[in-house]
């Protein structure tokens, strides 16, 4: 695994030490997780779902939810009520 | 031109539901920033999403209105990615098992630009239609970015196409009729305008002589249908200039200006997103049997059927077929004008060629015509009837245009009934014959232009009441 | 009663006390108030506590209710609202609930306080409460020690008569083996029988609350008040919620427990562990319990498939604390891009970064085949490792964990040695059914107890069985009589 790459996918910032210590202690977890390539899955459906169910659904009416206030109330900045970020460029 | 464009379309439709995909805040346009958020839309831990019933029910609408398969086991999947406008910086929506498959969308010649050149009549293919969640709306100013959540959890429906569009005109067309259908259905109002309806295009050109299709790259950021039709034709012309100078066309992502009617580079091929997608373990899978059963009943009479379904049944022309088809509120005028009537051909004419320049020219539509269908069923039951001249008819149809009266109101009030008592009429015949000897005379010894002249002078007599075929016919009668 | 006694009483014992009006819900927790500003310096159990808001509520509620006037603890994860919710870490430092969680609501219509929020591994990554941001929880059996994880507050508490009865989350097994480690009994109920709604999501398919209690007999009134399907959670099970404290007393004869071959061979096995257990099953073949030995030959698989599909659900659950809406961020960030970098990585523990990076990795592209859509068909092998099981028998005993509490820092810089000791928890995850941990006695180490843990696993919804076992046990044992030495029972 390439610890920095896919920790960019994660959008984690890593300090080089921990860059370094994640590739070996990660490594020694991967190496331990490829036991599984060892297991028999020929002919296994797998159920992505945990429970038997189908079909759990909301009818379409509208409720209150949260005010303005207590949407923004953790806001870390917040301006005119928006949540407001770092400039995204396109 | 030695080159072929592929255009395929990937379509975003706000569906018209009142609360949101996966939680019961409202849908409404214009509320005020953050008025309608949860903890659901707004990414709170400990959230979790419930699937909108009629949501569903709009997507499998549309997948039957579009003649699609219908996947009898769906699931919705997430797709991962960081933006300030997603919630949870992954975004619930279909990846291997979308809710329908294929289906297509049938164009015909109305659909089109009106200044467009080859409109055919086709079907554009689909590849797949399927459910996800909308993201927030952000705001952008010089050092900071602003985001609203009201439309993030909005319920999207993604229409993709198969790469067969081969033009700009006809990604215009297949626009405004997919608009049409939908409307139709009540599915969506599909204003691009409002962004209810979103297009992002993916444009590949080739050589004639070449099998395999070209890189493809994806064009964003069109407004509007006619924006749509500018870009791809800025876009096409840029690739084949590209292409004929021996250029070499890689995969990118680029946005339309329409301010300066050009596209620019946004993404390069490198910089793709990886959405490692899987199973949403906080949904259950969607067996869609019961949710179709549920909706068929809404399936409208969608233009194509109609169109068939007038030219045999009113036997009017495919042509007059297809415009009244075309418009559900007109199809709905003629069918109500046509109940009952002898002629229905002669009812298409009127309100294809009279009623609609009359309310062109004032600037109405047929939803407020003044004149309600059975009254338009009246005058050409006048006309056929013989009470009124198709002359006469026509400044009847002016005068109901203008006051809302009856035909038979107007008729009477203004006592243009023709005059078709055919005692009457011999009368006048006898003393037009005995007033004019030498036309009489004229006509027995074969001259035909004298038996309009007498006619004409019968109209004269009953001041312009007479019905002037019967007149021709006692006329001629009388003077064998 | 005096003040001083309350805190060491069961919930049923203190359901008498309330009922009958010999003391009144404000005096409980008054009383607690007091032994907590007292005791919690020490153990730590406790992040954050609005005694006020629950003066409030227990001014208004209603005695006579299952659990009227009882207050509850809750895992730090757990939103209550008005309240913080830091799931034990810096990224939500100061991030308040504005709602409740469906489990709380519920536990206010039984009549019961939510009272204080409890530290954990941070974001319920853990198994020795160590990653918690803020503080160490001490084990109120020996202080040098850890209480287990993730949910090592909420047990410790109870272990200390901090709590009456606490809330937890099992993941992996994070209630069931801190309850083994202090010394308390833990459930965790069939998925789908617990609502996860406002409860913050470690793993969505695996995640699911459980309550810690002195007693089984507690623990199972507590169950009843939690479970029911939430029209709010999508995953919750239609299944109607019995009263399960009403039929604990039942005979065990002819009841057919399991043992797994697999879980006896392994040098990791503490041999107080074993000597524990071996006894504990004799003590249930005394009783009348049929023991079966039988195999879940997939057992040597499911560490690492739980590894697998634990992170990368994880790695998707924790990408909303970026700092956008709630939780802390990084100043002077140039770019989004920066924002979110910083934001998360000065957020985010060490072992939070890890299990995102690594369940990240397990879904990228040219990966997913190999580590996520196989982990999931092992997933299934193991089902039916466990359905094959219980054909044969009632429900399965194995140790709750593989070892004793450690001491601080003996595994920390081990990820991989911590993610071993969930060997006889995970799969109960991984398959859904429920599992319980009762105290089944005690190590005896240096001059220290260190109590050990028996686990029951059973049916999926079949919660009534293994707490009708647990509670036979117990009962049929002293294990439950010997309290903590921090306790107020002492």
């Amino acid at each position: 695994m390439d610890v920095e790459y896919v920790a960019r996918l994660a959008r984690i910032g890593l300090t080089s030490e921990e860059n370094a210590l994640f590739q070996k202690q990660l490594g020694q977890v991967l190496r331990y997780i490829d036991k599984l390539k060892e297991a028999d899955i020929s002919g296994v459906e797998s159920s992505a779902h945990a429970v038997p169910m189908f079909n759990v659904l909301r009818e379409d009416e509208p409720r209150p939810g949260l005010t303005v206030e207590e949407a923004l109330s953790n806001a870390p900045r917040q301006a005119n009520n928006l949540f407001i970020v770092p400039k995204v460029v396109e | 031109m030695n080159f072929v464009a592929s255009i395929g379309l990937e379509v975003h439709v706000q569906l018209k539901t009142r609360s949101k995909m996966f939680c019961g805040c409202a849908v409404e346009f214009g509320a005020g920033p953050n008025e309608h958020t949860c903890p659901v839309c707004l990414g709170l831990p400990g959230a979790l999403p419930v699937m909108n019933h009629e949501a569903l029910r709009l997507t499998l609408l549309t997948g039957l209105m579009l003649d699609c398969e219908i996947a009898p086991l769906s699931k919705f999947d997430r797709k991962n990615y960081f933006y300030p406008d997603m919630p949870k910086n992954y975004q619930i929506s279909q990846y291997d098992l979308p809710l329908c498959a294929n289906g297509r969308v049938p164009l015909h010649e109305r659909a089109y630009p009106s200044d467009a050149r080859g409109k055919i009549d086709k079907s554009v293919p689909l590849a797949r239609i399927h459910l996800e969640e909308d993201v927030a709306k952000s705001f952008h100013f010089e050092t900071t970015t602003g985001i609203d959540f009201n439309r993030a959890g909005t319920p999207l429906m993604e229409i993709v196409t198969q790469p067969e569009i081969h033009s700009p005109d006809e990604a215009f067309a297949f626009l405004a009729s997919l608009k049409q259908i939908l409307i139709q259905g009540g599915v969506s109002d599909a204003d691009m305008e409002k962004g209810q309806l979103r297009c992002d295009c993916n444009v590949s050109v080739r050589p004639k002589s070449r099998a395999e299709l070209g890189a493809k790259i994806e064009i964003k950021n069109m407004n509007s249908i006619s924006g749509v039709r500018r870009a791809l034709a800025f876009e096409l012309d840029r690739q084949v200039h590209l292409l004929e100078r021996g250029e070499k066309l890689e995969q990118e992502t680029r946005g339309w200006s329409d301010e300066r009617g050009e596209t620019f580079l946004m993404r390069t091929k490198e910089s793709a997103h990886d959405y490692r997608y899987f199973p949403d373990p906080d949904l259950v899978p969607v067996k869609t049997d019961s949710l179709v059963a549920e909706v068929r009943s809404r399936v409208p009479e969608l233009p194509a059927a109609k169109r068939a379904r007038f030219v045999e049944q009113y036997q009017i022309t495919d042509y007059d077929a297809a415009v009244l088809a075309n418009d559900v509120d007109l199809a709905r005028y003629f069918e109500s004008a046509a109940q009952g009537a002898t002629k229905p051909k002669q009812i298409a004419n009127w309100i294809l060629n009279d009623l609609q320049s009359a309310l062109s020219a004032a600037n109405k539509t047929i939803n407020d015509c003044a004149i309600p269908p059975e009254a338009l069923r009246e005058l050409v039951g006048l006309i056929d009837s013989g009470r009124i001249s198709g002359k006469q008819a026509k400044d009847v149809f002016a005068d109901m245009f203008a006051s809302g009266k009856s035909a038979g109101e107007v008729v009477r009030t203004k006592g243009i009934e023709q005059l078709s008592d055919t005692a009457a009429l011999e009368k006048m015949c006898d003393e037009v014959i005995t007033a004019n000897p030498k036309p009489a005379a004229d006509f027995k010894a074969g001259n035909a232009a004298s038996l309009n002249f007498l006619t004409g002078q019968v109209m004269k007599l009953s001041k312009g009441k007479a019905n002037p075929q019967l007149v021709g016919e006692i006329l001629q009668r009388k003077l064998k | 009663m005096s003040p001083a006694e309350l805190p060491g009483l069961t919930i049923t014992g203190l359901r008498e006390c309330l009922r009958t009006r010999d003391v009144s819900p404000r005096e409980v927790i008054e009383a607690l108030r007091t032994r907590i500003e007292d005791v919690d310096p020490t153990i730590g159990a406790y992040l954050s506590i609005d005694f006020d808001a629950a003066l409030k509520e227990a001014e208004k509620v209603d005695v006579d209710l299952p659990l009227g006037g009882v207050p509850i603890a809750i895992k730090d994860l757990i939103n209550v609202r008005g309240q913080l919710c830091t799931c034990g870490s810096k990224i939500l430092a100061n991030y308040r609930a504005p709602y409740d969680a469906t489990v709380v609501q519920k536990l206010r219509s039984a009549g019961a306080i939510p009272l204080g929020k409890t530290n954990m591994d941070e974001f319920a990554m853990g198994s020795s409460t160590e990653n918690s941001a803020f503080k160490l929880t001490r084990n109120p059996w020996d202080i040098s020690r850890v209480p287990g994880g993730s949910s090592g507050g909420s047990a410790a508490a109870v272990a200390a008569d901090l709590a009456f009865g606490s809330l937890g989350t099992d993941t992996g097994g994070s209630v069931r083996e801190p309850a083994a480690m202090c010394g308390v009994v833990g459930l965790k109920p069939t998925y789908g029988r617990v609502s996860r709604f406002g409860v913050t999501a470690f793993a969505s398919s695996l995640d699911q609350v459980g309550p810690f209690a002195k007693t089984v007999r507690d623990c199972a009134l507590l169950a009843s008040a939690i479970a029911g399907v939430d029209p709010q959670d999508s995953t919750t099970l239609p299944a109607d919620v019995p009263d399960y404290s009403r039929n604990l007393d039942v005979d065990l004869t002819r009841v057919r427990i399991g043992v797994p071959k697999e879980y006896l061979i392994g040098e990791a096995l503490d041999e107080h562990v074993r000597t524990a257990i071996n006894a504990a099953v004799e003590k249930l073949q005394s009783l009348g319990v049929e023991i079966v030995m039988l195999s879940l030959p997939h057992t040597e698989y499911a560490i690492a498939t739980y590894y697998i599909i634990a992170t990368a659900e994880a790695s998707a659950n924790l990408a909303r604390f970026d700092g956008v809406r709630y939780g802390q961020r990084a100043e002077n960030a140039h770019d989004i891009f920066e924002h979110y970098t910083r934001t998360r990585g000065e957020g985010l523990g060490a072992e939070v970064k890890r299990r995102v990076i690594l369940g990240t990795y397990v879904l990228s592209s040219g990966y997913y085949d190999a580590y996520y859509a196989r982990a999931q068909k092992v997933r299934e092998l193991i089902r039916g490792d466990f359905a094959n099981a219980f054909e044969k028998v009632d429900a399965i005993v194995s140790p709750t964990t593989p070892d004793i509490a450690f001491k601080f820092g003996e595994r920390s810089a081990d990820p991989l040695k911590m993610y071993l000791a969930d060997i006889f928890t995970n799969a109960a995850n991984l398959t859904g059914i429920c599992g319980i941990s009762v105290p089944c006695g005690f190590a005896q180490v240096e001059d220290r107890q260190l109590p050990i843990g028996l686990q029951l696993l059973g049916k999926a919804l079949d919660e009534q069985r293994i707490l009708q076992i647990a509670h036979a046990y117990e009962q049929a044992t002293d294990w439950h009589k010997i309290a903590a030495p921090l306790s107020a029972r002492r």
